[in-house]
């Protein structure tokens, strides 16, 4: 599957840094970061947010997926999120939150 | 910057045989010298400009990028309601295309574009040509204005507005409704959708009757829709009309405008004649007249098909087009020019590498629309790739505000300043 296979290549992207340094280059899941676009025009370029919405770049990966889980579930109320955060699988979800983790 | 006798030679050639052989001569006369390969983006709208710079950053400056625009400033249409309600004014609204020439090195040429040739891959401008390796078209709308008697470009400049493209006439619309008196009569046109932004006409409506309230408390405003009922946020507008502006907003649906008397300032349905103070007549729209240079319109004469992986036109290869101009059930608005542009950046990106775009393509679009000073309402939605129905397809969950509130006003005005930055910053 899909999924399996990009977290794979992230592990062992990881793999690589502790035993080499090498991984210089980090491959973006191309997939998460056009996804993630779309969360540009409210969070800014890569989630680098200007106005009042929150900064989603270098946010914790589990802070991130618990927030859209509960956007989604409704446990967490909010003005807009519930809405987005149902269009998302929690796949989804892991993707997003590695690709704004990332983001300096 | 010095000629030399070499080049002044044949620049000399050059000039003469443009009387001669017109065509010869306008092959020598490439605009920015192509180096590598090369993306043309002709409209730096939301979508056009966002198409540029995420080209230049997510191809590691890689690929060169030419924007052609005829304008010189970046005017935002979202949000430009609220210049009419009075607590905006344009330059609020306008940005300009400085650091995405700096810091993204995107070229910027400003000027008309004449003709767009298909085979040969270059877009014609009055003092030269472009040639490209992927053309991208973000021509936004244009006005069907013979659609309504007596209306014309020239009129919507000099008298009665459509103001459906953030700028002078915005201002102009503003400056009628301040000198119109108290106990005067705004009214206003929406065409069959589909239209450029589905709530903005009601927004508009709001807008307006909160300065009529604040300044101009008798007057009233009466709008004509050509479309069965309201085509967003029906409950959200109603209850705004209902509970902020009693008495003073006037729906009609089924009243398509045909005809305007310009004198008079009055609009003319296929059943009435109403005379306004202020008359604003938003006319039916299609692409824009650049989609028609490329050819890519389709048999509606109004909208681009085009494929949801890439934007790639269906009618034309290597030309993809995005934003209000695209033939779809995808909502014409900002966000969704930016979201179309990001997925049409990543596509063009790889396809010019030889690889396949993304097979996934998943975007999402708001529209905030301010119901008085500081209150407002959304739609948002999610939007994936159906392989099936070669569509963009709502996914669950998406939907309306529960109510207006202020801590939505105050959301709409970061998203503003968010998309303008991820736009042109
Ligand atoms: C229309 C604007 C809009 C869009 C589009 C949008 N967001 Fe949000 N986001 C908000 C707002 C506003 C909040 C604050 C909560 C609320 O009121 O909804 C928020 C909150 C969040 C939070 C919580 C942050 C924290 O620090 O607790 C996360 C995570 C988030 N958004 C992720 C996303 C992702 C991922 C996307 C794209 C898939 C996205 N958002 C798209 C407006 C938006």
């Amino acid at each position: 599957m899909k999924i399996n296979k990009r977290l794979i290549s992230v592990m062992g992207c990881a793999v690589l840094l502790s035993l080499t340094t090498g991984c210089a280059t980090r491959t973006v899941d191309k997939h998460a970061r056009n996804m993630a676009g779309s969360c540009a025009a409210c969070h800014g370029t890569n989630g680098h947010s200007v106005g009042g919405a929150p900064v989603l770049a270098g946010l914790d990966k589990t802070y991130f997926i618990t927030q859209m889980k509960d956007f989604k579930s409704g446990a967490r109320q909010a003005t807009i999120m519930n809405k987005h955060a149902k269009g998302y699988s929690d796949e989804e979800f892991a993707l997003l939150a590695d690709f704004f983790a990332a983001q300096k | 910057m010095s000629v030399n006798r070499r080049e002044f030679l044949k620049i000399g050639a050059a000039g003469i045989m443009i009387g001669a052989f017109p065509g010869i001569a306008f092959a020598s006369n490439e605009l920015i010298p192509k180096k590598g390969q090369r993306v043309v983006v002709v409209g730096a709208g939301f979508g056009g400009a966002t198409a540029a710079k995420y080209i230049r950053m997510w191809s590691g400056q890689k690929i060169e990028v030419v924007l052609v625009e005829r304008n010189t400033n970046f005017v935002s249409c979202p949000m430009s309601n609220t210049v009419l309600g009075g607590t905006r004014t344009i330059s609020d609204l306008t940005g300009n295309y400085t650091t995405l020439q700096k810091k993204y090195g995107v070229n910027l040429v400003q000027g008309e574009v004449t003709a767009i040739d298909p085979d040969k891959k270059t877009v014609m401008l009055a003092n030269g040509h472009l040639s490209y390796d992927r053309l991208i078209i973000a021509p936004g709308i244009d006005f069907m204005f013979d659609r309504v008697e007596g209306l014309s470009a020239k009129v919507a400049d000099e008298s009665i507005p459509h103001a459906w493209k953030a700028g002078a006439q915005t201002t102009m619309l503003r400056k009628q409704l301040e000198a119109m008196p108290n106990g005067g009569t705004f009214v206003m046109s929406i065409p069959a959708a589909p239209y450029r932004c589905p709530p903005g006409p009601y927004e508009r409506s709001c807008q307006v009757a909160s300065y009529f309230k604040a300044h101009k408390p008798k007057s009233k405003v009466i709008i004509l829709d050509a479309n069965a009922d309201i085509t967003s946020k029906k409950g959200l507008f109603t209850a705004a009309w209902k509970e902020l502006y009693p008495g003073m907003v006037e729906y009609r649906n089924t009243s398509n405008v045909v005809e305007v008397d310009v004198a008079s300032k009055t609009a003319k349905t296929e059943t009435e004649n109403i005379k306004a103070d202020v008359l604003n007549i938003l006319p039916p729209m299609k692409a824009g007249a650049v989609a028609g240079m490329a050819g890519v319109v389709g048999a509606d004469g109004r909208w681009c098909a085009v494929d949801f992986l890439s934007y790639e036109s269906k009618v034309h290869k290597n030309i993809h087009i995005i934003g209000d101009a695209v033939s779809s059930s995808l909502p014409k608005s900002g966000h969704m020019a930016t979201a179309q542009a990001k997925i049409c950046a990543a596509a063009v990106i790889e396809m010019l590498d030889g690889k396949q775009p993304d097979q996934a393509p998943t975007l999402s679009n708001t529209c905030y629309s301010m119901v008085s000073g500081n209150e407002a309402v959304h739609v948002a939605n999610v939007f994936r790739f159906n392989a099936e129905k070669q569509a963009m397809v709502s996914a669950d969950g998406g939907g309306v505000s529960k109510a207006r509130s202020e801590a939505e006003g105050a959301y709409a005005a970061s998203w503003l300043q968010n998309i303008m930055s991820d736009v042109l910053l």
